[in-house]
């Protein structure tokens, strides 16, 4: 894969200065997203590119404050 | 029907379905998604019922949630003002920083870890219903004990005092009586809270206050006031939403045995239902109030500083633009952004731990009791039409 195909991939953007700790992304798809200590969203390694998945696809508009995007490339 | 004065519509309040939303919202949904309407108070204001634009308004920095006037009472005066640490009554930068503080003990994490001690709550009161014999008034013994004492746990709020936190939770609820009576509840709230959180101070233990005082502060900004509004916030809300919601969602499934007959087959339907009927129900009945600091555009409509909107997250909920078939009570459906817990930043803090008690509360009563059923038809139930979260006041049920 060069550069440019990795670029083009959709890829998930998590912003924690807006996160709230809703826990939105958490309960659609755990094993993407998690909370840390202080109950703000965390990406779990290995998984910015999971952008794919169905479950991933609902956070972006079940997130109250437009913490987590998909970006298309 | 029209205000004498201003020529806005009544905001629709009665409902010919109960399970359904008021008749006559899909209509102005329908034709104006943000449309002016005359409230309880008699004062006009706008009212918004399309999903997206309802999703639009509360994510919107433009809008404070300090309004002036509280519309869904009689006399429109708005009683209560808490500060830090409430959450109700904050706008942002502040509101954030002291949600945050809170956030972090109510994580998908740290509210399933409550499963145990849920299940045993429940699993008591259902012995006790069972040794009863039927028929019982399930709201009374079950849908208000039940969040009463898991909330209470996470706070440690002593055992004696539970019943009176209960007390003060409904009386504040109340939109069917006068300010004095409001204020009355909410200064014996703020004795009870003030007790609270001084005998945290003297004997911490492994509740909410005691994690709150000792948590990393830098801001400083955790002094007794915050830790009182906080509870206050919290213990109120908790007590009330899920009790109305396990009152009215019993109702619900036991008036539609296809649905019911589907959870009992498949139990791993139970998530699902859940979201179905948090969607179905939104039992903030009333909607959620915002204020605009400036000259702002909702749905293609301007709103001017200083007026007053009202986000009718009920109506939301049943916009064909958002679930096809709205009116069909369907736990198959695959879950959608509801806004039951409300959006934007004020949205529900403890919406995971509601999630939990009501999916452990609807999958252990229709396990333990296959044969329950009403022991009054619908028709004769008496429904929280006056009260902020609708439900029902009580649910006779047999086995």
């Amino acid at each position: 894969m060069d550069a440019r195909e990795t670029g083009s991939a959709p890829r998930i953007t998590v912003d924690r200065d807006r996160c709230i700790g809703a826990g939105q992304c958490v309960l659609a798809a755990p094993e993407v997203f998690t909370q840390d200590d202080d109950g703000l969203v965390d990406l779990l390694p290995g998984h910015e590119d999971a952008a794919g998945d169905a479950h991933v696809r609902d956070v972006p508009m079940a997130c109250p404050v437009q913490a987590v995007t998909i970006s298309d490339g | 029907m029209t205000d004498a004065t201003t020529g806005a519509p009544a905001v629709p309040k009665a409902r010919s379905c109960p399970f359904l939303p008021p008749d006559g919202i899909a209509g102005i949904r329908e034709t104006a998604p943000v449309s002016r309407a005359t409230f309880t108070s008699g004062q006009e204001a706008w009212l918004v019922t399309g999903y997206e634009q309802v999703r639009a308004l509360l994510r919107d920095p433009s809008f404070s949630v300090q309004v002036p006037h509280a519309l869904h009472t009689q006399d429109g005066v708005v009683t209560q003002k808490p500060g830090r640490g409430s959450l109700l009554w904050q706008d942002e930068p502040e509101h954030t920083v002291d949600r945050r503080m809170l956030a972090k003990e109510f994580t998908v994490r740290r509210m399933q870890a409550l499963r145990p001690n849920i299940q045993r709550i429940v699993d008591e009161h259902l012995d006790a219903i069972e040794a009863q014999g039927g028929p019982v008034d399930l709201v009374k013994t079950f849908a208000n004990p039940v969040p009463s004492m898991v909330i209470s746990d996470l706070f440690g709020v002593p055992v004696e005092r539970r019943e009176e936190f209960q007390e003060i939770a409904e009386a504040m609820m109340r939109v069917d009586q006068d300010v004095a009576a409001t204020e009355a509840a909410g200064m014996r709230l703020g004795g009870l809270l003030y007790q609270l959180v001084q005998e945290r101070r003297a004997n911490p233990g492994d509740d909410l206050i005691s994690a709150l005082i000792t948590t990393d502060d830098p801001e400083g900004v955790i002094d007794d006031m915050f830790l009182m509004n906080a509870a206050g916030t919290l213990l109120i809300a908790a007590h009330d939403t899920t009790a109305c919601m396990i009152g009215l969602g019993a109702a619900l499934l036991l008036d539609r045995p296809d649905q019911l007959a589907l959870l009992r087959e498949d139990p791993s339907l139970i998530g699902n239902a859940v979201e179905e009927l948090l969607r179905y129900l939104t039992i903030g009945q009333f909607g959620g109030e915002r204020v605009a600091t400036e000259d702002a555009e909702i749905g293609g409509v301007r709103i001017a500083k200083g007026e007053q909107v009202v986000a009718h997250v009920l109506a939301a909920d049943f916009d064909p633009a958002f679930v096809e078939d709205p009116e069909r009570f369907d736990i198959t459906r695959r879950p959608a952004p509801h806004l039951a817990f409300g959006f934007g930043p004020h949205q529900c803090i403890g919406q995971q731990l509601a999630r939990i008690e009501l999916q452990i509360v609807f999958e252990t009563l229709f396990r333990r009791f296959p044969t329950l059923r009403l022991a009054k038809p619908v028709e004769e139930l008496r429904f929280r039409t006056d009260m902020v979260f609708y439900g029902v006041h009580e649910l006779p049920v047999t086995w």
